[in-house]
């Protein structure tokens, strides 16, 4: 059983009528906190505190070579799926076109600071390198839409300006620039992988 | 056809919200959830939760096929898909009637209707509605011809775009060739079609738009809201009914949008979006979402009805509630809480929610999906929270939201909460009626930072 916000509103009523400030409620399954704040109204803090309830996943989720006892309803859907996911895949890109000319210089900066908080500016500790990480966590792609060709591969020369690969975090496209002029020395990560915080995409060759 | 268990095939903020009804209704609810939200807010409140795949949401939230194995595995009657993700896709629709599920939504034909933006101005054409002046481009030369019966600027706008997406405004004749061909060629990859078309562009302009509801037979509105605080085509603060506007014009657009859904036979929820010449006092057709939207809680709480329980309550085959029956009264706006960083061009702020505190009170309400200890991962969008506050008139709704956010605190991850309250603390937007530019000029006068310091000094509640 949770609370409603009808619920909350009835107690904070009731509360009203009291010469009380605070108020704590803990069940098995929620914790909710009412306060009063200095201009007499109320903050709540809730916190939900049941596990989920975990089903076995579905026996063959996805796959467009699944089994699907479903038989033609398998086949309908699996069309469906390939849309869908094309969708989301391009859609993505999309916005990538878009965040690239406008977030260009600031995440230059935001590379070569990263750098330099690495110690010595732009060079980088294995053999030389220099390192050009993720801005933000998320997600990493090589090209600026899918099938498209890739922004680098290993050996393309590269100027501080150069763009080398999109990081999608919350839907949003971030453009990451070499940020030093020099050759691609190696790509870290595959195509539509995860990259962390500050993560090493491509490791690049200085001039 | 009775409905015992939905499958809420969304996340965040609207899975919990759909849950919410669902309990409230007494129909059981199944999460379908991806593996980075396994233990989310919606998961716990959730009657179950089953996995559909890993966090990415081209392998989970958007494949059609994992959603229906999880329904079937389940065992629900119903899908319900939120909004974004699969709600408006009609693949879906399809797959849920192949597999003898209810899709929670307009009928296939209808999604594809609205979803392709000629068809549906089109259908707003053929309905009596009026649309922006524009139409379809096929080559540059015509586009060239289009565009000077039009007049300059003009929108470039991909066929099946709509949510913000797809849209360049050229102001130069010089600009038209490679702004089409680049529209072309992207509309194809991210749409998967190729086509575009031209509008006017109409500024000063507003956003007004209106719900609707359908039983197929019957349809419905339920009054209007005004979305002009937009920042690139993403809604931030939504209000309703809309500030400032002629009875002649609002009673013009509710007729308006009823007309389309009665054209279309349309079943289910959905939103005519309408852009307002302020200077024309005129009207026009914009769009139409098939789905229940994010900014659905203002209209709730001005007319006082649950639009998730009447979305169930049309797909299990009932008539949707008689137009004389829906009073509207008093006024809310809703702040979208967004984890980013809004002094920082709006920088995502991924990571750990560690304390949420948010406003209580009469008229206030909170629709969330976070609490202490939450995680928000980088693979989805940034809403963690709406904050709605009503009143009996604007004054009063807006008076409750500036206490609201002063009292609001999340920790952990960046927000735009200080950027509300500045927001709501605007002389202009205190008026009402700002229009789809003033955003950029609020947030120039709030963000340069010769100004940072003053602007600071200023109390939220001033």
């Amino acid at each position: 059983m949770h609370l409603t916000n009808e619920d909350v509103q009835d107690i904070l009523h009731l509360l009203d009528t009291l010469p009380f400030g605070e108020f704590h409620l803990r069940t098995e399954s929620f914790e909710l906190h009412l306060r009063r704040a200095p201009d007499g109204e109320w903050t709540q803090a809730t916190e939900v505190l049941a596990r989920p309830q975990m089903l076995p996943p579905a026996p063959t989720p996805a796959g467009p070579t699944g089994t699907g006892g479903a038989g033609k309803a398998g086949g309908t859907t699996g069309a469906g799926e390939a849309g869908a996911a094309q969708a989301a895949g391009t859609a993505e890109a999309t916005g990538a076109r878009e965040a690239v000319g406008a977030a260009e210089t600031a995440d230059t900066s935001r590379t070569a600071r990263a750098e330099e908080a690495d110690g010595t500016a732009g060079a980088a500790p294995r053999d030389g390198l220099a390192e050009v990480r993720s801005p933000l966590p998320g997600t990493f792609y090589r090209a600026p839409n899918p099938g498209a060709p890739p922004f680098v591969e290993v050996g393309s020369e590269v100027g501080e300006h150069t763009v080398v690969g999109i990081i999608e975090t919350m839907k949003l496209m971030n453009s990451v620039s070499a940020g030093i002029r020099g050759t691609v020395a190696e790509i870290c990560l595959a195509d539509a992988e995860f990259a962390g915080q500050d993560a090493v995409l491509m490791r690049i060759e200085r001039d | 056809m009775l409905i015992r268990r939905i499958l809420v095939a969304n996340r965040g903020e609207i899975a919990a919200r759909i849950v919410r009804t669902c309990d409230r209704l007494g129909i059981e609810t199944v999460l379908a959830a991806s593996e980075a939200d396994l233990d989310s807010v919606p998961a716990r409140l959730a009657g179950s939760v089953i996995c559909i795949g890993p966090a990415r949401p081209a392998a989970s939230y958007l494949s059609v096929n994992a959603v229906i194995a999880a329904a079937l595995a389940a065992r629900a009657d119903a899908i319900h898909p939120g909004y974004g993700f699969l709600a408006e896709n009609a693949g879906l629709a399809r797959a849920c009637a192949a597999a003898g599920l209810i899709f929670i939504g307009p009928a296939a034909a209808q999604l594809a209707g609205a979803g392709d933006k000629l068809r549906a101005r089109e259908n707003a054409l053929a309905a009596g509605l009026p649309v922006v002046p524009g139409g379809e481009v096929c080559d540059v030369g015509a586009a060239h011809r289009l565009a000077r019966e039009i007049g300059w600027p003009v929108l470039v706008k991909a066929v099946g775009g709509g949510g913000g997406r797809g849209i360049r405004q050229v102001g130069d004749p010089r600009d038209l060739r490679p702004a089409i061909e680049r529209a072309v060629a992207e509309a194809g990859a991210a749409f998967g079609d190729p086509r575009v078309y031209l509008e006017r562009f109409v500024a000063p302009g507003r956003h007004v738009e209106v719900q609707l509801l359908a039983d197929g037979d019957n349809a419905i509105h339920l009054g209007d809201r005004d979305c002009s605080v937009q920042r690139r085509y993403q809604k931030l603060v939504e209000e309703a009914p809309a500030p400032r506007l002629t009875a002649r014009l609002r009673a013009g657009m509710h007729q308006a949008a009823a007309a389309l859904g009665a054209h279309m036979r349309y079943r289910g929820a959905g939103t005519v979006e309408f852009l307002v010449d302020t200077r024309r006092d005129a009207f026009y057709f914009l769009e139409m979402n098939a789905r229940i939207q994010v900014e659905h809680p203002v209209t709730e709480a001005v007319c006082g009805i649950d639009i998730v329980a009447e979305q169930i309550w049309v797909a299990e085959g009932h008539p949707c509630p008689a137009q004389e029956s829906v009073a509207i009264a008093g006024h809310a706006i809703e702040c979208r809480i967004n984890a980013e960083d809004w002094t920082r061009d709006f920088e995502p702020s991924p990571g750990t929610v560690t304390a949420a505190v948010f406003p209580a009170g009469d008229g206030i309400r909170v629709d969330t999906c976070v609490q202490a200890g939450t995680p928000v991962p980088p693979f989805y969008d940034p809403l963690l929270a709406k904050l709605i506050a009503g009143g009996k008139d604007r004054g009063e709704a807006l008076r409750r939201l500036r206490g609201a956010l002063a009292r609001c605190e999340i920790s952990g991850v960046a927000t735009n909460l200080a950027m509300h309250a500045r927001l709501v603390a605007d002389e202009e937007f205190a008026r009402g009626g700002v229009d789809t530019a003033w955003f950029s000029r609020f947030l120039a006068g709030h963000t340069a930072p010769a100004r940072e310091a003053r602007a600071g000094a200023r109390s939220p509640d001033g």
